[in-house]
């Protein structure tokens, strides 16, 4: 399967899908979207940033859909269907990530609720991480 | 810090006009020169807020206006910081009077937008994450107010119908400025029954985007004193970014900054923007008469609100149900209407909260008046970062 963006995210057969992200080796600052270059601390002066798995489970800190199709460059499905969106607090690093959810309408989910990564085809067929409800 | 003096004001109607965004900004500018009792030959220093969505002209706007006005040797700047750009261009002007650098400044932002959600720029970019987030996502502006907007009906109760009431109040107040857009009033009914558009933020929740144009010709207040006709001044300028880590999801990131290694800062973003202009300007939310905050949703009227320190977190809907907020209310929060009533029309829209801020200041708001207007804030947030509040005073 094609991946919808290269380096963010892994498919494992043992280990399920997790987001991949960064740490700076000098501060402990942890990064998603995985990132090259300068540590985002302020205070760290370090340009060495190591690729880790991210826990694979958070809480939603806020949700929501999208009752219209967005616009291009995103590829709605047809019929269009909403696309639910969550924005969840991993555990221990501290990062809220966006994400679409599978399998949930906005009525079923709360803020505080625990879900899971999992991944999804986008309209065109590419993979892209999603949230979905915690095993 | 010294201040600097408004000396006039313009605006075009916002609206769908159609036409392109230079007509707009022009017919703006030679309102706030006539407003200034100036001639387009005295200013020393033209800046454009940019519009990214019109082509060349757009990202040299100060140029085209001075084009369009007709070349008279001015020196020119042009900016861009989405839509904290016309307090940007503000900043840019208020810095070379405050320099000694030029007595005159002529400040413009026009926009003219396209229907609809607004969209990246075109192309193919995976490099840039306005792109990405709706290739990956499908995530439009009204996802993130929406975010926003549940989070704080968990947080603090909120409801649908609190959200309404800020659609009524700002419809209201529109209804009597005729440089809005939408000048009809509304019923929580109208708006509980509009299409939902990002769960919980209906149509009637979000602002549209719209055409329009703003300026303002800033002087030094030596130059406005020898004048001898009075002025407000612009007090503060607040453009700060945020402080690492920022922990509320900003457009358009796909997520926050990590407090595994640093803790969150004292204030967060929007609650710092606006501190950062009381401390300039030496006031308080306190001195207050009167605020201009950035609607782009119901419900982040409600967040601006505590932002800006009008009342502790979570209390702004009890605020606006007392009716405080309203026309005739203790501390009008968007006296013009807001965006509710405007629409979004980007470059103009921080100039267009200072046009408000100034017409009330100088007491000439008509119908939507605040007695005795003495401090008025106006403040605002964009993409990456940007954002803006500004203290004006009589």
């Amino acid at each position: 399967m094609t991946y919808a963006i290269d380096g963010w995210f892994a498919i494992s057969p043992q280990d399920g899908v997790h987001l991949i992200g960064t740490r700076c080796t000098g501060c402990g600052t942890v990064c998603f979207p995985p990132r090259r270059g300068s540590c985002p601390n302020p205070r760290c002066p370090g340009t060495d940033m190591e690729a880790l798995p991210l826990p694979r489970r958070g809480r939603v800190w806020s949700y929501t859909n999208a009752c219209y199709p967005p616009p291009e460059p995103y590829v709605a499905a047809r019929p269009y269907e909403p696309v639910t969106l969550a924005a969840v607090e991993l555990d221990e690093v501290g990062i809220v990530v966006l994400g679409q959810v599978k399998g949930l309408t906005v009525d079923q989910l709360e803020v505080g609720m625990e879900l899971e990564l999992t991944a999804g085809p986008l309209a065109d067929g590419p993979l892209v991480w999603m949230w979905g409800r915690a095993s | 810090m010294s201040a600097v003096a408004v000396l006039g004001t313009g605006l075009h109607p916002w609206g769908k006009w159609g036409r392109p965004f230079l007509e707009y900004g022009v017919a703006a500018a030679r309102e706030a020169l006539r407003d200034a009792g100036l001639e387009w030959t005295d200013v020393q220093y033209v800046v454009g807020a940019d519009t990214i969505r019109n082509g060349y002209p757009g990202f040299v706007s100060g140029a085209s206006y001075a084009r369009e006005l007709g070349w008279n040797g001015a020196r020119v700047a042009s900016c861009y910081a989405a839509c904290a750009s016309g307090a940007q261009a503000l900043d840019i002007a208020r810095a070379r009077i405050l320099a000694g650098l030029c007595d005159v400044a002529l400040v413009i932002g026009a926009d003219a937008s396209a229907k609809g959600f607004f969209r990246p720029v075109g192309g193919d970019r995976p490099d840039d994450p306005d792109w990405l987030r709706f290739r990956l996502l499908g995530a439009t502006n009204p996802a993130y107010f929406a975010l926003y907007a549940r989070r704080r009906m968990a947080l603090y109760g909120s409801t649908p119908a609190d959200f309404a009431a800020v659609k009524v109040k700002n419809a209201l107040a529109g209804s009597l400025n005729p440089m809005a857009r939408y000048r009809k009033p509304v019923t929580a009914e109208e708006v509980l029954a509009s299409p939902m558009v990002a769960d919980p933020l209906r149509l009637m929740d979000i602002c549209a985007t719209s055409d329009g144009g703003a300026a303002v010709v800033l002087a030094s207040e030596s130059y406005a004193r020898r004048r001898g006709t009075g002025f407000v001044r612009l007090a503060a300028v607040s453009t700060v970014t945020p402080v690492f880590p920022n922990t509320v999801l900003e457009l358009p990131d796909f997520a926050t900054d990590s407090t595994a290694a640093v803790p969150a800062p004292e204030r967060p973003f929007r609650a710092a923007i606006a501190h950062a202009a009381y401390e300039e300007a030496g006031t308080g939310p306190e001195d207050l008469s009167l605020a201009e905050v950035y609607d782009l949703s119901t419900a982040l009227e409600l967040d601006w609100m505590e932002d800006i320190g009008l009342c502790p977190p979570g209390e702004a809907d009890k605020l606006l149900r007392d009716g405080r907020t309203a026309l005739g209310g203790s501390l009008p929060v968007n006296p013009s209407g807001g965006l509710a009533s405007f629409g979004e029309a980007i470059p103009a829209q921080a100039l267009a909260q200072l046009v408000e801020l100034t017409n009330q200041l100088r007491g000439r708001a008509g119908s939507r008046q605040v007695p005795g207007a003495r401090v008025a804030l106006a403040a605002n947030q964009g993409l990456f970062g940007h954002g803006s509040a500004i203290v004006a005073t009589t």
